[in-house]
């Protein structure tokens, strides 16, 4: 609540828009200072809480893109059509401008610097901005960790952080499947994720690789039940979904 | 008040005062979880409550079924802020699964197929409050639901009500479940916002 005092770490705190970019025509890379930020692990979230004028609030929660840089915290934000919260902060909002912020939260869908483990990421759309906070983690801390990228997408207009999942990096391999519209002049036909991309994308059942899906309701859904179906242990599997499903 | 974000308005309010601070209204359904969707068999499903002292009752799925059963109206609010009202389900009352079992247990930890647990006070799932349900919108509940049958306690955050619950362990200790380990709030009252430790 407005004024309450939290102690801990889920204080809110107030941070301002220090850099803006856009990732896409619908899409906006946020990047906030907050003083006295805790640090966070890459594939928490945070709070966002917007307050207008009259005292009216609306809060949301967004994943973390990039890993802990001191004071830096940076969002990737998707417009909903008719979003009351990301439709201003892909909009309006500008350079300045105070939002309240509070977080870290959440400690299951994370991946650790320390661990060695192989690692599958399958994104769904705006589903890459906690595994993109994966894969910077993995490069700021210098693991040698092996890390695949199953990256899902109706166009390739939609690519966020495009320039930068293009640089070769060892040990990181990004595959992208377009659902839709496929990038000029590349072969073949749009298609959804399958049974054989994650066979041959992925990495096998008994490797001991950790996979986190992460997307629409219905495309975590598929992928769970493909790496089922491919034998990885249910354990193993880390989902977070978004958006509408089916009732 | 809030530090205020120059340009913010809002939304036209709603003023629903079914809505609790915080939460906006859904018309999808949204789906949380943490890992694949459990694919439960009914043919082989069990549900049990224990108490603190180890007695157990135990319901096949054709035994739950056959329970007198309810159908009830109830609005539902998902820490992620989405709120759903008139949701329409049918279910068994947990207080027909307590029963007569003799406890002086003050707690409850619901545990899923799945590995999934939660925590809550014993006296928040009596008199009418809680149900193990099986059926939404008049269908059978789907896996991604908690289908085949899973906890509703509508007047908690939907983290509370268990997906592809499996049984009830009764305790005298309040122990935190998954979510609650991992700094979620204890209780989580919507209309006290109770959305991690602290709140």
């Amino acid at each position: 609540m407005a004024g309450t005092a939290v102690s801990g770490r889920l204080a809110w705190r107030v941070a301002r828009l220090a850099e803006a970019r856009q990732e896409t025509p619908s899409a906006r890379t946020l990047v906030f200072d907050i003083p006295g930020w805790p640090g966070h692990l890459a594939g928490q979230h945070v709070d966002v809480r917007l307050t207008a004028a009259d005292g009216y609030t609306a809060q949301r929660s967004y994943s973390l893109a990039a890993p802990a840089d001191g004071d830096r915290v940076e969002l990737t934000v998707q417009r909903v059509p008719d979003g009351e919260v990301s439709e201003h902060l892909t909009g309006r909002y500008a350079a300045g401008d105070p939002v309240e912020i509070r977080g870290p939260v959440g400690g299951w869908f994370v991946w650790r610097p320390a661990d060695p483990a192989p690692v599958l990421l399958v994104a769904g759309g705006s589903g890459i901005v906690p595994l993109m906070a994966m894969i910077r983690a993995r490069r700021a801390a210098g693991s040698k960790a092996l890390f695949r990228l199953v990256y899902s997408l109706r166009t390739p207009a939609e690519r966020y952080y495009a320039e930068e999942l293009l640089r070769p990096v060892a040990g990181l391999d990004v595959t992208y499947v377009y659902t839709r519209e496929l990038p000029e002049g590349q072969p073949g036909i749009p298609r959804r994720i399958s049974v054989t991309t994650l066979n041959t994308a992925g990495w096998p059942a008994d490797f001991g690789a950790t996979s986190y899906v992460c997307g629409p309701t219905g495309f975590v859904e598929t992928v769970a039940d493909i790496l089922l179906a491919l034998g990885h242990d249910p354990h193993t599997i880390r989902t977070e979904r978004f958006g509408p499903s089916r009732d | 008040m809030g530090v205020v974000t120059p340009g913010f308005t809002g939304r036209a309010r709603s003023g629903d005062p079914r809505l609790p601070p915080g939460q906006y209204l859904a018309e999808d359904f949204p789906v949380l979880s943490t890992g694949p969707t459990p694919r439960v068999r009914t043919d082989n499903w069990e549900f049990t409550v224990v108490t603190e002292r180890g007695e157990k009752r135990a319901w096949s799925w054709r035994e739950l079924f056959a329970l007198p059963s309810e159908k009830f109206t109830v609005d539902i609010h998902c820490v992620t802020q989405w709120s759903k009202l008139d949701t329409r389900w049918r279910g068994v009352p947990v207080e027909t699964l307590i029963g007569d079992l003799d406890t002086s247990a003050d707690y409850v930890m619901a545990r899923s197929y799945g590995g999934y647990t939660t925590n809550l006070p014993l006296a928040d799932l009596l008199d009418g409050q809680a149900w193990v349900a099986y059926e939404y919108n008049g269908k059978p509940l789907t896996p991604e639901h908690g289908g085949p049958a899973r906890l509703l306690v509508p007047h908690l955050y939907l983290w509370k009500s268990a997906k592809w619950v499996r049984g009830l362990q009764l305790t005298t200790k309040d122990d935190p479940g998954f979510w609650e380990t991992a700094g979620y709030h204890d209780y989580g009252d919507p209309w006290r916002e109770q959305r991690y430790q602290g709140d």
